[in-house]
């Protein structure tokens, strides 16, 4: 089997298995107090599920009021997406439009997928079909999620506030595979417990992020700097 | 600020923050400590969300029906089970906790 072929069944996997988060994206965002446009808005133009489910989250629990803080949560999940770009630009290449739809795109998922390429054609292969078929899939299960919210009415009586704490929970499972991300993890838990009862809500998540800044600033208990891709 | 506003200034970061990747030099950012503290930037986001989720109640604590659903996710996930389907079972376990309670 070619590289190519091979790198479109990895995307086919990968992509379907996402976009059916997309469900629980839009019943949750529709939960969470937005209509199903602003929920499609963010799955269109936002297009990074860690970031869309934060800013949700925090308007969740704070409304319109705690618009700073969503925004602030949802750009600092978004890092990460800067630095796979910085991974996937040298194999991406063509002009600007291209360069910009390929920006887009550049999600774990793409990343992963592309990055595990042994040849050029195959991460092109992988990076353009995993992005077409998620972006198609999660913009349409968001749709219908966020139809199915709106049907739902009362969401705590069918436990989908639950459901918002085992989506983030999915995001982090496969990320603490070491020990410094689970120490990151359990200390920005605690921070986060400790200040919910005294602060405006969003703040919380942000003091959280100071637990990562300050770990990764010292590399305690991380790897020896060379050690890190 | 708006609903809307929130979601449009929040999509062209999260945007901005994606073009920003192609624009910079590589050399610039793959230094060990940016990209070390940005993927623990997401570990500390995602497990504060978690916390805020489960333990949040307007502002204060509420342990409640969440709490056992949280820990059905946690085994779930420890099985491989697919994310949608760990996703329903902890809506339905705190459906039911509700239910019968």
């Amino acid at each position: 089997m070619s590289d190519r072929s091979t790198a479109i069944r990895a995307s086919f996997a990968v992509g379907l298995a996402v976009a059916a988060y997309g469900i629980s994206f839009g019943a949750l965002s529709v939960a969470s107090g937005l209509d199903v446009w602003q929920t499609c808005f963010l799955s269109l133009v936002m297009f990074s599920g860690g970031s869309q489910f934060a800013v949700i989250g925090i308007l969740a629990s704070g409304g319109a009021a705690a618009g700073g803080a969503a925004i602030a949560s949802g750009a600092l999940l978004g890092t990460r997406n800067a630095l796979y770009a910085l991974r996937v630009a040298p194999f991406i290449g063509g002009p600007w439009p291209k360069k910009i739809l390929a920006a887009h795109w550049t999600i774990d998922e793409t990343t992963a997928v592309s990055t595990a390429q042994p040849t050029i054609e195959g991460q092109r292969a992988g990076f353009w079909w995993t992005g077409v078929i998620i972006y198609v899939g999660w913009n349409l299960t968001t749709l219908i999620g966020a139809l199915i919210g709106d049907l739902l009415g009362d969401v705590s009586a069918y436990g989908l506030d639950a459901a918002a704490a085992a989506a983030f929970l999915g995001l982090l499972w496969p990320r603490l595979r070491q020990l410094q991300p689970v120490v990151v993890a359990i200390g920005a838990a605690a921070v986060a417990a400790a200040l919910l009862p005294f602060v405006p809500a969003g703040i919380p998540v942000l003091a959280a992020a100071v637990v990562a800044v300050v770990v990764g600033l010292t590399n305690w208990l991380g790897k020896k700097p060379e050690a890190i891709a | 600020m708006t609903i809307w506003q929130v979601i449009i200034l929040a999509s062209i970061a999260v945007l901005a923050l994606k073009l920003l990747g192609y624009l910079v030099p590589p050399s610039i950012v793959q230094r060990p400590t940016p990209a070390r503290i940005a993927n623990l930037l997401t570990v500390a986001l995602l497990s504060a969300l978690i916390v805020v989720q489960t333990l949040g109640s307007g502002q204060g604590i509420a342990l409640d029906a969440r709490v056992p659903a949280l820990v059905v996710a946690a085994g779930l996930f420890a099985l491989r089970v697919p994310f949608i389907l760990v996703v329903a079972a902890a809506a339905l376990t705190a459906a039911l906790i509700r239910l019968l309670t």
